[in-house]
């Protein structure tokens, strides 16, 4: 496979401004004529729509839930980004870069990340426009806080509700255009699969969740921005719908696949504490600004703990162990997510854990109270705080919370070029559906940073250069015979799915096999991973697969409202994303954010980087469900930064 | 824990509906009434007695507003300020029999059992609920400083997730509170103010056209909210509407 980044000549800080530059436009009466159709509806997906509606396009928009304004980016709690500099502290856009890439752990693209810092203050001037009703001191102007993997206060927020009042931002620029008439909206819709014509991607197929038909929509381009993979471990912080089927499909057309090993593990979230329970809740990274991070310095306070014997409460100050604050001095509560994760998993491998289950570390707003009085910490961290206590039913402010690390984000996804097209031409990927911009871990408070820059600021812009040369084309048409073959596909996929459980003498339910699927790729495809526990999953993860082809159990019919046929389809495809997490983590023998291999580590527990043979993106192309898929390198060539090891002491 | 549950089933939109009863046993106290749920559909699938049960969810966390239950004759069940999703078993008692309906307003049209259409919310909005920007070509965030109280007043009712437990809670199914608190989360702003009594009238009259009814002030609205939006937003709106009887630009 042929990887071409293009990435624009010239300097770093002047690449963007050039490309824009020399880029082929396409004129306002063109523009009419083109169809775009765009695929999720979160942030970077509405914002995408909103965009391009507004400069002429016909699009034509699609999300599974019941409105544009559901999607998962709305979960989103503490912040974004954005190089504005308003607190004076040292800020700026080579800052921002930097403490991305480094963030990243030097595996993402140097072009692209400069780009993301570059427009990540428009972002906030575009959203304050559309009145998201950002935080303000008193005298009226924007306020920022602290996020991990910083030195400088940049994080814009909305109480603990920043990424609803993004995307009701980026839902009122698409409902607008919805008006307007220039975006047409298709809810409850799936992509099931997507139609490529001659070498580009020219439609999709959707099934229409209400009344189980399969559609055609074809276009002169598609984007896909359906978020990340994250809930193939079953337990995590994404919505119960949120899914990989519509980038596995694109990959399975023959989109490369980069870096699907790279799963960020967020330290902060309310631990499990049950079989049934369907997901996992975060709890903001925001905390760490005023929350002190702790476990008991003895293992018999922790054992009294866990046996209900003390309470946190009762351990003195100088029998906690603040151990973020003890290993890393400089940026202390605020590390980078990987870091804090390990570090909690760590002192509760080491038997301090607490909780019942001994997998918890506290997080304790004791000081801040003190130091800030209860109003204060109630007006930043309210709603958070409420979550809190409705979900375990103990009180924050008296009591330390309890959190444990969970799936939260995936950095891999579609690989992109610096225009976010995919290696299909014509097929583009923005926000966490792509790969770009994170490198092995994605720093707080970025993704909706990014999101929104690829939806806002760069497709835009990229698509027009690949639109120039489509105005010649005409409509293209949904009566092609690809369509009907990709649509036929999908129907005895289907078909094949109800098929399983009818002829079965033993059956199983979909999430039944989810949630073994979850367990095995947490224990062995997790917070560590090596040789040993890789081979180990991979071996399991087929065997379910298997007995998912032979067990799987559906009731009802393709043709109405069918919430277990969805699951299923989405499970059938996380069996083969899961087998390509597997060997993409096997191959990568070496260290690197959210990606720890036990053998690659030095002596006191860090990352340890491979730069010589590992310092590429890999890329990975699919070649039929039984075939192992081949690996392409991009190399990452790093000229304006200086590489270093990772330091947060 | 052991409950009765008495759910509202109905295939499709034109089927006719009725409830039907189902037992569970050994729930915990600390599962949420979705993953009750999800263990119920977990027995029905097994045991092939019916089709599980369809509700809509997504999030789980009470932000996405797409879960919606009728729960003992109350939206979101029988804690204040929640949605369904974040209520928990320890707030039922064991051996309780429960009765699960969708919400019932005629602008919100059954699909499936509990699951029902609500495009109408994203009609209203289409109707004005925006400030018209494009991408680009605005100014500096901080040119526009805004008081902290403003801010705040905006958040508060911009914090409203669209799930519609207004609409069910109402005998007459009325969206002022969820007109309201968009209207007064943009109008409060400087930003929205240039089309601040366009966005009134367009909102109201494509609510009224939609089929919700009117506030007659009972404000079960409020009471049931899962984000505690407060009944003032229905006062400003109501200030607003008259307002923009005299004073729009009748030119346009």
């Amino acid at each position: 496979m042929n990887l071409d980044s293009k990435i624009p000549e010239g300097p770093l800080s002047e690449k963007w401004t050039n490309y824009k530059a020399s880029q082929k436009l396409v004129n306002p009466a063109n523009k009419r004529k083109i169809d775009i159709i765009v695929v999720g509806t979160g942030l970077a997906g509405a914002s995408a729509a909103a965009s391009l509606g507004a400069l002429g396009f016909n699009v034509d928009i699609f999300c599974i839930q019941d409105s544009p304004r559901r999607a998962h980016s709305i979960a989103a709690q503490g912040g974004i980004n954005a190089a504005k500099n308003y607190q004076n502290d040292g800020d700026s856009v080579e800052r921002l870069f930097r403490d991305t890439i480094k963030g990243g752990d030097y595996r993402a693209r140097e072009a692209n990340v400069y780009r993301l810092a570059e427009v990540s203050g428009n972002i906030i001037d575009q959203c304050v426009a559309q009145g998201v009703p950002f935080a303000r001191d008193y005298g009226g102007l924007l306020d920022n806080r602290s996020f991990g993997g910083a030195q400088v206060s940049r994080t814009f927020y909305a109480r603990g509700q920043t990424g609803q009042q993004l995307l009701l931002g980026a839902y009122g620029a698409l409902s607008r255009e919805i008006a307007r008439g220039s975006v047409r909206l298709h809810e409850r819709r799936e992509m099931m699969e997507l139609v490529v014509v001659d070498g580009r991607a020219r439609g999709i197929i959707v099934r229409n969740l209400v009344t189980g038909a399969l559609e055609r929509y074809a276009a002169h381009a598609v984007v896909v921005a359906t978020g990340g993979y994250g809930n193939i471990y079953y337990l995590s912080t994404n919505a119960m719908n949120s899914n990989g089927s519509a980038a596995w499909v694109c990959h399975k057309r023959g989109a490369a696949f980069a870096n699907p090993c790279y799963v960020q593990i967020h330290p902060t979230c309310i631990p499990v504490h049950g079989d049934y329970q369907s997901k996992l809740t975060l709890m903001s990274e925001s905390l760490r600004n005023d929350g002190r991070i702790w476990v008991p310095k003895k293992k018999e306070d922790a054992e009294a703990i866990r046996a209900h014997k003390l309470k946190p409460t009762d351990i003195a100050e100088q029998d906690r162990d603040y151990y973020l604050e003890r290993r890393y001095p400089a940026f202390g509560n605020l590390v980078p997510r990987d870091v804090a994760s390990r570090a909690a998993k760590e002192r509760c491998d080491a038997g301090y854990g607490v909780g019942p289950t001994g997998l918890a570390v506290y997080l304790d707003f004791a000081d801040a109270i003190r130091r800030l009085g209860r109003d204060v910490v109630e007006q930043k961290y309210g709603n958070l705080f409420q979550m809190y206590q409705k979900i375990v039913d103990t009180d924050p402010y008296q009591e330390p919370m309890m959190i444990y690390p969970a799936v939260h984000y995936t950095m891999g996804g579609l690989w992109v070029d610096y225009e976010l097209q995919t290696t299909i031409p014509g097929l583009f990927a923005a926000g966490e559906a792509n790969f770009s911009d994170h490198g092995a871990n994605r720093l707080g408070a970025s993704a909706l940073m990014q999101g929104l820059a690829d939806g806002y600021f760069v497709l835009p812009y990229t698509m027009q250069n690949y639109l120039a040369d489509q105005i010649y084309q005409g409509k293209i048409s949904p009566d092609a015979p690809e369509f009907e073959q990709a649509e036929q596909q999908v129907r005895q996929r289907i078909d094949s799915l109800f098929n399983i459980g009818r002829n079965a003498s033993e059956t199983h339910s979909v999430d039944h096999f989810h949630k073994s699927l979850g367990k095995i790729m947490w224990e062995y495809v997790g917070m560590a991973r090596n040789t040993e526990s890789l081979t180990t999953a991979m071996q399991r993860v087929k065997e379910l697969e298997n007995q998912f082809w032979n067990q799987v159990y559906i009731p009802g019919t393709a043709d109405e409202f069918n919430p277990e046929l969805e699951k299923a389809y989405r499970l059938a495809d996380y069996f083969e994303l899961a087998r390509l997490i597997i060997t993409d983590a096997q191959h990568r023998e070496e260290s690197c954010g959210g990606h720890f291999r036990t053998e690659h580590q030095t002596d006191d527990g860090e990352t340890q980087r491979d730069d010589e043979h590992f310092m590429y993106v890999a890329a990975w192309e699919y070649h039929g469900h039984d075939n192992p898929e081949t690996m392409t390198k991009e190399e990452l060539n790093y000229q304006h930064i200086k590489i270093a090891k990772r330091n947060y002491k | 824990m052991k409950f009765t549950l008495h759910i509202w089933r109905q295939e499709n939109a034109r089927a006719k509906g009725r409830f039907e009863t189902y037992h569970v046993d050994n729930i915990s106290a600390e599962c949420s009434f979705l993953e009750m749920l999800d263990i119920l559909n977990e027995q029905l699938v097994n045991d092939r007695i019916a089709h599980p049960v369809c509700f809509d969810n997504d999030c789980r966390e009470g932000i996405c507003g797409m879960c919606g239950l009728y729960i003992n004759g109350r939206p979101h069940g029988n804690d204040d300020g929640t949605t369904t999703c974040q209520l928990h078993m320890r707030h039922f008692n064991d051996g309780d029999e429960i009765w699960i309906e969708p919400w019932r307003a005629k602008p919100f049209p059954v699909i499936r059992d509990l699951v029902v259409d609500r495009t109408a919310f994203d009609k209203i909005i289409q109707a004005g609920g925006y400030i018209s920007t494009t991408t680009g070509g605005v100014p500096d965030a901080n040119t526009i400083p805004i008081a902290k109280h403003t801010a705040d007043q905006s958040m508060d009712a911009a914090a409203c997730i669209g799930c519609g437990a207004c609409v069910a809670a109402c005998k007459n199914a009325s969206a002022m509170l969820f007109v309201g608190a968009k209207v007064s989360h943009l109008n409060l702003l400087p930003q929205g103010r240039v089309e601040a009594l366009d966005r009134v009238r367009n909102m109201v009259i494509k609510m009224d056209e939609l089929g919700f009814g009117s506030c007659t002030n009972t404000y079960a609205c409020e009471a049931e909210c899962p984000k505690q939006i407060k009944r003032q937003n229905i006062s400003r709106l109501n200030r607003q509407w008259i307002g923009q009887m005299f004073g729009r630009d009748r030119k346009k």
